[in-house]
């Protein structure tokens, strides 16, 4: 690897860097893929959901090849108290199309068969590599990568940052702040194994149909956060994360949320008698657009979570990903045919292509949403959950109360909690943040 | 459900494969007399508790279970109480699923 020079050094193997390494190797360009974990995916944790429109730019036959778990076909919101959920499920036979939209996955499976489509294509993978430093030019330029290798320094035109959520090296090269507690959720997750007939049988579904719940409300104690219960073939994947803040400021510990989440009696009876094989810990980005850092420079563009980019609301983040890391190669594309150099000047072809993709337009429409919900977290996460709750059971118990009279107790109960501005307030802040 | 019934973290990384890399720890802990109020948050924050009280009252790490999910860094990095790297190439932990 010493003296030799490449194109371009993706660091990471994840959604992000997968998509860049694999869209520039198949320009026909010398692209080195650094990785730290023993195999692609080995250090990747995701939920997972994959979004087939987005992976079938890359892989157009990904369905024929790839380890995809359940096609979706339905998804289901709960609202939760403490005993309780309210629930929005949607489910439709039109998901049973031959190229269906949404799959459930499993990241260090999917993620080892994604790479191996980046190195047919013509890429070089170094696994078990950590890149310690990012190498710069007496201009200050980025020419290349520092490794924990022996003699690791690598040089190329561009480095392409796909280091994942926590971006370690953009920050130590000063391209970026850290995030901060307050921009980035905290996610555990357990992956709980049944007999595939078991899942199907308490989800309703057939063959490889899927269906994934996600789920607010008292089960993150006031924090900002979600759980989620996502099918799988033969395992079910179970997670809750909220707000590092939060729980910095609350002294929750991540595995008592999830232990009562799993507890709670709308959850346990999915997972009853199954066996834990895995637990994970991942960050997630949830500061929207406001906490988009720069996004290139001199001899280097950064995508993928490293970027922030994730969609809090709509729960996309490996979409996101794959998009921001494919752009970014074809911008890359781009100056490498005009024979031009990678410079900030040049580079800045990727944030136009990437502004006017649904990537930044997304993040853009929900950019006060996050603030939003990290300020007002008791009320949407605690009071709001609670008074439904409330609300449903006096609608649906039959003892003889008049129905204006519950009603009216219904009504009394949210003015109670939050006055009447405060209902306004809120309704009105919540409609301006979603606009 | 208000009611914090102790869990037990060790059993969770049970299930986890780990190469641990002895003698080369990816998280330090700078040395203290009293623990800052970021360290003393990560004892309940970690998710694979790693951060605990010794005798002396101060915060310790042992990196052996960590799952390197960063909150560590990002409560505690600015404020100059840990320094946090990635492990060296090929250890850490291992996921099989992710």
């Amino acid at each position: 690897m010493i003296g030799e020079r490449f194109d371009a050094i993706v660091v990471g193997a994840g959604m992000a860097g997968n998509a860049a390494a694999l869209t520039m190797a198949k320009r026909g360009m010398k692209v080195l893929q650094l990785e730290r974990g023993e195999y692609p995916g080995s250090k990747n944790v995701q939920g997972a959901i994959l979004y087939a429109d987005m992976m079938e730019k890359l892989v157009p036959e990904f369905r024929e090849e790839a380890p995809l778990e359940r096609h979706l076909i339905e998804q289901r919101f709960w609202m939760m108290d403490d005993r309780s959920h309210v629930g929005m499920h949607y489910r439709s036979d039109d998901f049973n199309e031959e190229r269906p939209n949404r799959y459930t996955i499993i990241r260090a499976q999917f993620d080892k068969w994604f790479s191996s489509k980046v190195r047919e294509a013509g890429a070089t993978l170094l696994c078990e590599t950590t890149v310690t430093e990012l190498v710069r030019d007496e201009r200050e330029r980025i020419v290349g990568v520092r490794t924990d290798r022996r003699d690791g320094e690598i040089h190329a035109d561009v480095v392409v940052l796909a280091e994942g959520v926590n971006g370690l090296l953009g920050t130590r090269a000063g391209l970026r702040a850290r995030p901060r507690p307050d921009n980035v959720a905290l996610a555990v997750k357990e992956m709980h194994f049944l007999p595939r007939e078991t899942i199907e049988a308490r989800f309703n579904l057939r063959g490889d149909e899927g269906v994934v719940i996600e789920a607010a409300g008292t089960i993150s104690r006031g924090m900002t956060g979600m759980g989620f219960i996502y099918a799988n073939k033969e395992c079910i994947s179970l997670g809750i994360g909220c707000l590092v803040a939060d729980f910095q400021r609350t002294s929750q510990t991540p595995y008592g949320l999830l232990d009562q989440f799993k507890s709670h009696p709308s959850v346990a009876p999915l997972i009853a008698g199954s066996e834990v094989k895995e637990y994970s810990a991942h960050l997630i980005p949830e500061g929207g657009y406001k906490s988009i850092p720069q996004l290139y420079g001199e001899g280097w563009v950064v995508v993928g979570d490293a970027a922030q980019l994730n969609n809090a609301v709509h729960r996309e983040g490996s979409n996101l990903a794959m998009t921001s890391g494919r752009i970014a190669a074809e911008a890359i594309g781009l100056v490498k045919s005009r024979g031009e150099p990678m410079s900030a000047a040049n580079l800045s072809a990727y944030k136009k292509m990437l502004d006017d993709s649904f990537v930044i337009k997304d993040l853009k429409k929900y950019k006060d949403l996050p603030p939003l919900m990290h300020t007002q977290s008791q009320n949407f996460f605690l009071t709001y959950p609670q008074l439904i709750s409330k609300a449903m059971q006096n609608f649906v118990r039959v003892d003889g109360t008049p129905k204006a009279e519950k009603e009216k107790a219904t009504l009394k109960s949210f003015v109670r909690a939050r006055s009447w501005t405060g209902l306004f307030g809120d309704a009105c802040r919540f409609a301006r943040a979603w606009r | 459900m208000n009611v914090e019934s102790p869990v037990r973290v060790e059993d969770k990384l049970y299930y986890n494969r780990y190469l641990v890399d002895i003698g080369h720890p990816h998280v330090k802990v700078r040395a203290h007399t009293t623990p800052s109020p970021q360290l003393l948050a990560l004892l309940k924050a970690c998710p694979a508790r790693c951060y605990e009280l010794n005798d002396d009252g101060k915060v310790e790490i042992t990196v052996d279970g960590c799952i390197e999910c960063g909150t560590c860094r990002v409560i505690a990095e600015p404020t100059g109480d840990i320094e946090w790297s990635h492990p060296r190439g090929g250890y850490g932990v291992q996921f099989k699923f992710g």
